[in-house]
């Protein structure tokens, strides 16, 4: 399976909720055979020294799956966290698809996660009442210990485990339905002890012995290739061991230090083939959107007719820029090809495609390929790409040695792959009570699994199923796309298309309400008046829960309340991934640029399985998502990327970041993620709150150009 | 190729590179203290900040010649004996999320310590805008330097 594929996979099944049983199956234990080790599937080892290691087959990227999925496995094993060890999964063909994203760890392991506790408590039960010759019933799993209730008995997880292991492996073990102990509490992240004293092992801290730095220069121009190089002022340079063409596109330097690596390539001299795209420039790909051949859109998403409806009409077109994930841990990767094997420290969103993708290109059977995850210095969506580990396993393999290839700063912003541009014609009618009678959405633009080779399903990007929901009631509705090519490479960026839909749809919202001359709050909560459900794709979504989130989140920024002079409020509400989210921005204008104080965030994502993380992923979306809406802006001159480091890609830094309060709608429902969801709504009500205070509808992102 | 003398979090170390390697490198490739982070490689971000003498240095953009004979402390010695006030109280918020920024992030929250033990809000804010974090910790930084500054309680 490819990796665009895959992503659309991970949304659709877990948006199915059926497709979660559906592809819910429990791997067995590649340590079941191990003598006294109970391993009942392959999320769980515990040994007889009591020893209970929960592995992890999601990556950590900051988002706490370290944390949150073990808490769920251990609600129904009933272990404290205390108790258990966790174990980062490698690329394994035992636990199904591991690529992280989509916001989809927690609502994509919630059912296996629970299952695999609880048939370990069931036959550790069965343990113990075989031993004590009692009833199954009479005895209780409580921390790590089965207990007979009426004795008073009690034995260890540990002491337990060499009989459970020759026990049957029940099917459908009984799962809590609620009275959790552990899901649902704000509980420490397990990982944050390391990450406080420099220990935590990022994949750009890996070594071992014989290890060597390599650092490449790439063609920075699409479809561009090495025409010549000079490796001769290179190889001089002190502790350089090897210079050479990787792939048709780059050339690698290998040294005893990164230092030495990163010094020795600025002596290379590459004549490049630029290829066709040599005079790309950033207002020309804007002019060939905006005339982009619409005659024949594809509606992804269709109620009533636009045709047939009446009122004054309204419209208006967005645009978004390409943006850049930039997280903190520049792209790296080590790798040692032995021969017959490869084995990689990666950094990656998705180690089984590390491993399918770097297989051939060094001549190996994916199975010959071993991918060790390492913590992840933020993903954002970036290392759900895997350049970087191809280049260190096609180096190593060159030098026939361990080698680390760290990629700098500006490789990483000019490298990169973006979140694609987009225009946004909307129009709507409004009938004469203010409200919209027709609302067409039309977003143009280049398609990411589309460029990545995966064919748009009827014509829709994948991605859309997840990220292009529209929630409103209206009689006559048309969502259509149509589909562009770019040259510059796309990817997905922290809540990919939801961002670009989330900023036209809302905004545009906020236009018809405005000219209704209605409150955008009340104007939203009528036109969400009614419960009903609305089937997307697989999904259906519920007026009443986006409802009951913008009203939480105007409740609580005190909306219609008088603020302090100068002080504007502006409002958005967006579903995607299965969670629903709004957000209230308020700002103030200084230098006629706005300023952002606070911002109240509210999501309806189910059961909450961690709210500490829950509160960290809210706050960590507004201020990644206010650096999308200000100001981060990937331009192309040239052929190459403008950008290079933080001065000129300039994330929010505490100066800048406000005030934020995150809240939930508490629910019973299955969870579902928050990583991405806050962010759509976040552009939409910032620019409203613009609105606001200036009468200036900012219909182009970023806000500062 | 040069060779230089310098303390690390109390050690004595030598170092045998040319001398405008950057501390960074020298740190984590020669000493295998990969506590310190590469960012931007420019001074940009603060992933990289180690303390000199007890003042805070960008370690990317501070070549090693510069270090000769010098006291340098990194996130692994920030605490001689234990944890120090700082890294409890980040352990006490929970302030890391992916925590690839959180070394730098500390070390210059002690350097704002060491100066001012009971900044405000803007104080933080002044001191605290030179280190970036794509996570968005602010809050919890805020708060936890806070929470050390008051000596743990809150």
């Amino acid at each position: 399976m490819n990796p665009l594929s895959r992503r659309a996979f991970l949304g659709r099944s877990a948006a199915a909720g059926a497709g979660l049983a559906i592809g819910f199956y429990l791997p067995k234990s590649a340590s079941a055979q191990t003598a006294g080790v109970f391993s009942p599937n392959a999320y769980l080892r515990i040994t007889p020294d009591e020893n209970i290691t929960i592995v992890v087959a999601r990556t950590e990227m900051g988002q706490g799956v370290w944390t949150a999925l073990p808490m769920i496995l251990a609600e129904e094993l009933e272990v404290d966290l205390k108790q258990i060890t966790i174990e980062q999964a490698g690329a394994s063909t035992l636990f199904g698809d591991q690529g992280t994203g989509g916001s989809a760890s927690v609502r994509t392991t919630w059912d296996p996660m629970r299952k695999a506790g609880a048939q370990a408590r069931e036959m550790l039960i069965s343990a113990a009442a075989t031993q004590w010759g009692v009833t199954r019933e009479s005895c209780k799993a409580e921390s790590a210990s089965i207990i007979h209730s009426a004795t008073g008995r009690k034995l260890s997880y540990g002491s337990l485990a060499t009989k459970a292991s020759t026990l049957p492996v029940p099917d459908n073990p009984p799962l809590k339905s609620g009275d959790y102990k552990l899901v649902g509490k704000s509980t420490p992240r397990l990982d944050t002890p390391s990450k406080v004293n420099g220990s935590a092992q990022y994949g750009i801290d890996f070594h071992i012995q014989g290890l060597k730095y390599a650092s490449l220069t790439r063609c920075e121009t699409a479809g561009g290739k090495v025409a010549d190089f000079d490796a001769s002022a290179a190889q001089q340079m002190p502790g350089v061991t090897f210079v050479g063409k990787i792939g048709d596109s780059a050339v690698a330097v290998v040294a005893d230090s990164t230092w030495n690596a990163l010094k020795a390539r600025r002596a290379l001299k590459i004549t490049w083939d630029e290829g066709p795209n040599k005079d790309l420039n950033s207002a020309a790909i804007f002019e060939a959107l905006h005339h982009a051949d619409e005659s024949k859109p594809v509606k992804f998403f269709s109620v009533g007719d636009i045709s047939s409806a009446s009122g004054k009409q309204i419209e208006a077109v967005y645009q978004l820029p390409f943006m850049a994930h930039a997280p903190m841990e520049p792209g790296n990767c080590s790798a040692h090809f032995r021969g017959t094997e490869c084995e990689l420290w990666a950094p990656t969103q998705v180690p089984q495609d590390c491993r399918d993708t770097v297989a051939p290109l060094v001549g190996l059977k994916p199975e010959q390929v071993k991918v060790n995850v390492t913590l992840l210095g933020g993903g954002f969506g970036r290392r759900l790409e895997h350049d970087y580990a191809v280049e260190a396993a096609l180096v190593s393999k060159a030098i026939n040695a361990p080698v680390k290839v760290t990629w700098t700063r500006e490789d990483d912003m000019r490298c990169s792959t973006y979140r694609p541009v987009s225009l946004h014609k909307m129009s709507a009618t409004i009938g004469d009570d203010g409200l919209p009678t027709s609302f067409r959405h039309r977003i143009v633009g280049p398609s990411i699994n589309g460029q990545k080779g995966s064919q748009p399903v009827n014509g829709v990007d994948s991605d859309f199923p997840d990220e292009a929901a529209f929630i409103y009631p209206i009689a006559n509705i048309s969502l259509e796309s149509v589909v562009t090519e770019t040259p510059v490479p796309l990817g997905w960026m922290r809540s990919v298309y939801a961002l670009q839909m989330g900023f036209a749809t809302e905004s545009f919202i906020d236009e018809l309400a405005a000219a209704a001359g209605k409150d955008p709050f009340q104007y939203r909560m009528q036109l969400l008046s009614k419960d009903s459900e609305i089937k997307y794709f697989d999904t259906s979504w519920s007026t009443a829960r986006l409802r009951n989130v913008l009203k939480l989140a105007a409740e609580k920024a005190g909306w219609g309340k008088p603020l302090a002079a100068g002080r504007h409020h502006g409002i958005a509400c967006f579903g995607c991934f299965s969670t629903y989210a709004a957000d209230v921005v308020e700002i103030s204008i200084e230098n006629g640029a706005p300023r952002v104080h606070r911002v109240v965030s509210v999501v309806d994502c189910g059961q909450v399985v961690n709210p500490n993380i829950l509160e960290q992923q809210i706050q960590g979306a507004v201020v990644y998502g206010l650096a999308n809406v200000l100001r981060a802006q990937i331009t192309i001159d040239k052929g190459k990327v403008v950008q290079g480091n933080f001065d000129s890609y300039q994330p929010i830094r505490m100066n800048e970041a406000p005030k934020v309060e995150a809240y939930f709608v508490p629910s019973t429902e299955a969870p579902t993620g928050v990583g991405e969801p806050p962010i759509p709504p976040l552009a939409p009500a910032l620019c409203n709150a613009i609105f606001a205070a200036t009468k200036n509808r900012v219909r182009a992102l970023p806000i500062q150009t | 190729m040069s060779t230089f003398n310098f303390r690390v979090n109390g050690s004595e170390k030598t170092a045998d590179v040319s001398p405008d390697t950057p501390l960074l490198w020298v740190l984590r490739d020669s000493l295998q203290l990969t506590g310190t982070k590469f960012g931007c490689g420019a001074g940009l971000c603060g992933a990289c900040s180690v303390h000199i003498n007890g003042s805070l240095a960008r370690s990317c953009i501070t070549p090693v010649s510069q270090v000769a004979g010098k006291n340098v402390t990194t996130i692994e010695g920030l605490g001689a004996n234990s944890l120090h006030p700082l890294q409890q109280a980040w352990i006490a918020e929970d302030v890391p999320q992916c925590g690839y920024c959180q070394s730098g992030q500390i070390m210059a929250a002690a350097a704002l310590l060491h100066k001012t033990p009971h900044p405000t809000d803007q104080q933080i804010t002044d001191f605290m805008s030179g280190n970036i974090c794509r996570c968005g910790t602010y809050e919890r930084i805020r708060r936890a330097i806070h929470r050390a500054s008051a000596g743990g309680a809150k």
